[in-house]
């Protein structure tokens, strides 16, 4: 699916556009260049051999039919990355920058992260009071969780019987597939009404509302901005984005801080209201437990300033002509993983990125380049399985977290995110699988699982590595690697393997207990 | 009573220390330690970096050597995670019932867990005359849950002055492959790891992952910061001045 509009059919990616890491061929053709070679950082994976099913040639193999190319071996001894792999995509914009490669120039910025790990450590004091309060928060939190998983579990189910609701209550619903279907149908809806007022959220953001209205020459106002109030009780028309759908009532529920929604939903004549299609809920119990847990773990408040639920038409109070569009916008796709489609229980409170110690010192920008989707932890699992990994940049998101886990101890909805990150791993590892030309990355970890699965093998592997590791090591440490390892070297020093491993340790001990008894 | 030592690869390869640690603590406490010779690596690496393939085959070779061995004990926190929890996901992943059943059926110990819930006890007879601060991994902490069990056998240790770290929950920024694959910040997560590390004035950092500590050592190595790390292990075993 494409990142820019998200319309249907595969996308072919560019070979320039794929991560120069796990590429096997040197751009274009994918052809080797060269058969196998021995250079692989690591001593012990340097045993090598036939790997698993393929028989692709492992590391250390001298010959064979699929080795790698020198120009990826020239990259994995160099450790190359960064913007000068960096293609095109099909549309002829160039290609969003991986992770790695985004999160280093945010690294360089002094200013953004003072303010990054300022602002994190006060929305983790607020996190952990706020959460802290009930005595029952354990308890709501897995309410919260079942709850979404019912409401997914018949999403179709319940978004019809909303589109029913909602036309009986004298709205209209509209469904857009894709971003674009969205802008489309919204400016559509607004063309004719005037200046718009916005107040504006992350549904909005994500399908680049603001874009399509000055695209198409609307003029819009910021619902919420400090000048917007005139204008907003002069806009005749008004644009909103939504928390949560009760099905049965055909109801949309938005919560929000400052009353730019809730301006708009009693000010204006025509209200389009836009919504992610995954915050359906089956009925208004639901919401009991929801509005609990939405506006603690979003900003560490016991309730919202403001609820706002409007259902359809209500004959001379608020707006005479209301519209719902529902964005699919890649989360049927999201549902249709088995495992993935626990992400779509996401209630946008944002708390995973408060936690979360890489989005602490980057920002948004690394995970969401172009601004549009979530960032963070949830991000780094939505993008990917909403778009696919068969583009450098969203197959680069699954990587960047270390597994803490920080962020599944405070998810309100108990999402297990770096379970979805590690399945997501293994998704953008299979695809690249059947590549003419195995990923570097891919010998190296078929050479070590087949270094691993003999003892003695393995025992062989660590005494070449060691006897390597001590030649290079100085002081007992090893200040620089070569290779992708040299990455582990730029900043921190590695202690020099022992003489002797564990288990020799241990053979050479029980042989002399052996001749004492 | 008889134990099994899972003694994990890196430890075996790189830190053969924490193993003997492992041995002589037991030992000592009057059990007898066996070493499954057929041990390899357990699968974590492979599974967390998206080679569930190569990872189920490892994990299927584990759960074969150990399958006999009664209680298992080993040193590494994120190794024990990986059996107790991931083999089941693992094995949901290759359609593997064969491999849920095998790995539901171990009885594996990270090594506090077992000297503090199996065996009842927190005082090891350990002396370690050192300042010491305990790092709990995130492996430890969120996926095995070790609470206090760390810093309760620590305040038993003769001689050792146990300090706070400050931020102790937070990554120090290792991730296994994320420390290479996004090497700029986790060497920005261990700056900040080194700088609360160096603010305790402690001369011994210790966890329960020897992998986090080669991150934080090397970057302490690096700079020349005069903290050394050390396996918990290595301080339960240590009865007199050195060490």
């Amino acid at each position: 699916m494409s990142l820019r509009e998200g319309e249907a059919g595969a996308h072919v990616p560019d070979p320039s556009e794929r991560d120069p890491d796990a590429s096997g061929g040197s751009g274009g053709s994918g052809a080797p260049a060269d058969s196998g070679g021995s250079a692989v950082p690591g001593g012990s994976g340097g045993s090598g051999g036939p790997g698993g099913p393929g028989g692709v040639v492992g590391p250390g193999s001298s010959a064979g039919s699929g080795g790698f190319g020198v120009g990826t071996l020239l990259r994995l001894v160099s450790g190359q990355q960064g913007s000068a792999a960096r293609g095109r995509g099909p549309d002829g914009k160039p290609a969003l920058p991986r992770f790695a490669e985004a999160a280093r120039e945010a690294l360089a910025d002094a200013g953004a992260r003072h303010d990054l790990a300022e602002s994190a450590g006060l929305a983790r004091d607020r996190l952990a009071a706020a959460t802290g309060e009930p005595s029952d928060w354990e308890e709501l939190r897995a309410a919260g969780a079942a709850i979404r998983d019912r409401a997914l579990l018949d999403l179709g189910a319940h978004l019809e019987a909303f589109e029913r609701a909602v036309t009986d209550a004298g709205g209209t619903v509209h469904w857009a597939r894709t971003a674009s279907d969205a802008r489309r149908i919204v400016a559509s809806l607004v063309r004719e009404g005037g200046e718009v007022a916005v107040a504006d959220g992350p549904v909005l953001r994500e399908v680049r509302l603001a874009d399509a209205l000055a695209e198409q020459g609307i003029s819009a106002c910021d619902a919420g901005g400090p000048e917007g109030r005139d204008r907003v009780r002069a806009a005749r028309v008004a644009v909103t984005g939504a928390d949560f759908l009760v099905a049965d009532s055909g109801t949309v529920v938005l919560l929000e801080a400052d009353g730019a929604a809730r301006a708009c939903l009693t000010l204006a004549e025509k209200l389009v209201c836009v919504a992610g299609m995954d915050r359906a809920v089956p009925d208004w119990t639901d919401l009991e437990v929801l509005l609990q847990l939405l506006p603690r773990a979003a900003g560490g408040q016991r309730l919202s300033p403001q609820v706002s639920a409007w259902t359809g038409v209500v004959p001379g109070d608020g707006p005479s002509e209301v519209h719902v569009v529902l964005v699919d916008n890649g989360r049927t796709r999201i549902l249709g993983d088995d495992v993935g489609r626990e992400a779509l229980r996401c209630i946008g409170c944002g708390a995973c990125s408060a936690v979360c110690p890489v989005y602490e010192r980057v920002g948004d920008h690394p995970y969401d380049p172009r601004g549009t989707g979530p960032s963070g932890p949830i991000g780094a699992v939505w993008t990917p399985l909403a778009r696919g990994v068969d583009r450098a940049q969203t197959a680069s998101l699954p990587f960047a977290s270390t597994l803490c886990g920080a962020c599944a101890e405070v998810c309100p909805v108990k999402i297990d995110i770096p379970g979805l990150l590690v399945h997501l791993r293994g998704e953008v590892v299979d695809a690249r699988r059947n590549r003419p030309v195995p990923t570097p990355e891919l010998a190296v970890m078929r050479g070590l699982a087949w270094t691993m699965a003999d003892a003695r093998r393995f025992e062989a592997a660590v005494g070449r590595g060691s006897r390597w590791a001590r030649l290079v090591a100085r002081g007992g440490r090893i200040r620089r690697l070569p290779g992708l390892l040299g990455r582990w070297t730029e900043a921190r020093d590695l202690a020099a393997p022992p003489a002797e491993s564990f288990r020799v340790w241990w053979r050479r001990r029980e042989a002399a207990r052996r001749r004492l008894r | 009573m008889r134990v099994a030592l899972f003694v994990a690869c890196v430890d075996d390869a790189m830190f053969p220390g924490t193993g003997r640690a492992v041995t002589s603590l037991l030992e000592r406490l009057g059990h007898e330690v066996v070493f499954p010779a057929g041990q390899t690596c357990c699968g974590q690496l492979h599974w967390t970096t998206g080679y569930r393939r190569e990872a189920a085959g490892l994990a299927r070779r584990f759960t074969g050597v150990f399958a006999d061995a009664g209680t298992i004990v080993t040193p590494s926190a994120s190794c024990a995670a990986a059996v107790r929890s991931s083999y089941r996901s693992m094995a949901r992943a290759a359609d593997d019932p064969d491999l849920e059943r095998a790995a539901a059926g171990l009885e594996v110990y990270e090594l506090t867990e077992f000297l503090v819930d199996v065996l009842g006890v927190t005082d090891v007879g350990a002396r370690f005359p050192h300042r010491v601060a305990y790092q709990p991994t995130c492996h430890a902490s969120r996926a095995l849950g070790v609470g206090d069990r760390p810093l309760r056998l620590l305040r038993a240790v003769k001689g050792l002055d146990l300090v706070e770290l400050p931020a102790a929950g937070e990554c120090c920024g290792f991730g296994g492959a994320f420390a290479v694959k996004n090497a700029d910040v986790s060497v920005a997560m261990v700056a900040d790891k080194v700088r609360h590390v160096r603010d305790t004035g402690a001369d011994v950092l210790c966890a329960l992952d020897n992998a986090c500590l080669a991150h934080i050592g090397g970057a302490l190595s690096r700079l020349r910061a005069g903290v050394r790390v050390a396996h918990l292990a290595e301080i339960l075993a240590s009865t007199g001045e050195g060490a």
